[in-house]
């Protein structure tokens, strides 16, 4: 079990480049995303594959996920603190994201796409 | 055998062929050992989301009561049945959620088999970590023996995140060291325990730490719940086993671009639903499973 985990951690890093959460670098675009009651705003992040990208997370009622499994990335996103998220995608598709707190009624739909293309 | 007439009578009743899956519990699957004293079936019944309103299922208000009543109505015995959880629909209103728990309690209270264990489902205890769960209807978390089999319900929603926690794995570590290695031991749980498909969220945040604590035990079953279909997955020697809902079926993992009820049809109602009855033969634990549909019982 222990393998298979460090191998996952490896597939993923080599998907992603590298996932980071502190301040951004200058230069390095930044998509401002806010998570609410059930909603991700906006809903569809787009990304260049190669480029170098700073995901900007807050949350504007309470405790909220963000997860992206197919590029590794998984964070929590709360009211208290922006929550930062670098990426340097390496492959190109459209990749589902969802909260994975579970928020509430309408937590099922709270979903959202980052895109990313070459 | 009277056992064996028994579940000929239920699975005439339930209009299925027989025996759909066989399982290794003991890793012996195949072997036939039927006629011990030891061995015994259970129900296994999931998903119910009492309070569901919706378009895919316009009979929720009635499917779990059809259900107790198809129960009741074959001479054949469960020694007693499971609920792996969402035992109700979500809401924001702990007063309604705690009003939801009521009205489920009544109906089951109505099973001629009193010997329930029920655990909670994110939809029952994600929102206030369990506490209306617990007041309704005891411990998230718990294990039991029967007939030599042990049995370990196990609890990954009270955490929002979907997570089981240090805490509960702790606890499961020095639950399992009453165990002998090769002794049954069922697990029963909400999420599944591994990576189905974690871009639906199906999937246990933790559950690699809790299968590093069962993989040393030679002869262990998982049922769960949370995906609404039939599935069946191995670990190494560990048999994970999805049980149907009671309330919507849900489309295959990554079958479609979004996770959504499958439409109700009207022309074959409650397709799609069902339950699970587990056949445990022997005293070392072997496993069968029949998959059991929801059948409209005459008014």
């Amino acid at each position: 079990m222990v393998l298979r985990r460090l191998l996952m951690v490896a597939t993923m890093t080599a998907a992603l480049g590298s996932v980071v959460r502190s301040a951004p670098p200058p230069n390095e675009p930044v998509i401002a995303v806010t998570a609410k009651k059930w909603e991700f705003a906006p809903s569809r992040i787009v990304l260049h594959r190669g480029i170098p990208a700073v995901i900007e997370l807050r949350s504007l009622d309470h405790k909220h996920g963000f997860a992206v499994p197919d590029l590794g990335i998984r964070v929590d996103v709360t009211p208290e603190k922006v929550t930062r998220v670098r990426v340097v995608p390496t492959k190109v598709g459209a990749f589902p994201a969802h909260c994975d707190v579970f928020c509430g009624e309408g937590h099922e739909d709270m979903t959202a796409e980052v895109v990313v293309v070459p | 055998m009277p056992f064996q007439a028994d579940r000929r009578d239920i699975l005439r009743l339930m209009g299925v062929g027989g025996v759909v899956f066989a399982s290794g519990l003991a890793g012996a699957a195949g072997k036939k050992k039927s006629g011990n004293d030891s061995d015994f079936f259970f129900l296994q019944l999931s998903d119910t989301h009492w309070g569901y309103s919706g378009g895919a299922n316009p009979e929720a208000d009635v499917t779990l009561k059809q259900v107790v009543e198809t129960v009741n109505g074959v001479s054949a015995r469960p020694d007693f049945i499971v609920f792996t959880g969402d035992l109700t629909h979500t809401t924001d209103d702990g007063a309604v959620r705690r009003k939801r728990m009521a009205e489920f309690k009544q109906i089951v209270s109505k099973l001629e088999i009193k010997t329930l264990h029920l655990m909670p489902g994110e939809h029952d205890a994600s929102l206030d970590a369990g506490l209306a769960f617990k007041e309704s209807f005891g411990p998230t978390h718990y294990s039991f023996d029967h007939k030599g089999v042990h049995f370990v319900a196990l609890d990954n929603v009270s955490d929002p995140a979907g997570a089981v926690g240090d805490k509960q794995i702790d606890w499961l570590s020095a639950d399992l060291k009453k165990v002998r290695r090769d002794g049954p031991i069922v697990v029963l749980t909400h999420r599944p325990l591994f990576d189905l498909y974690p871009q639906w969220d199906w999937a246990t945040k933790d559950g690699a730490k809790v299968m590093d604590v069962l993989l040393p035990h030679k002869h262990v079953t998982v049922f769960y719940g949370h995906i609404h279909q039939e599935h069946h997955h191995q670990t190494e020697h560990i048999a994970h086993h999805a049980a149907r809902s009671l309330v919507f079926p849900l489309p295959a993992p990554g079958s479609v671009p979004k996770k959504a009820p499958l439409p109700w049809n009207p022309a074959a109602p409650f397709s799609g639903l069902g339950y699970r009855q587990i056949d445990v033969e022997g005293y070392d634990g072997d496993t069968r499973l029949t998959e059991l549909p929801v059948v409209k019982v005459p008014a």
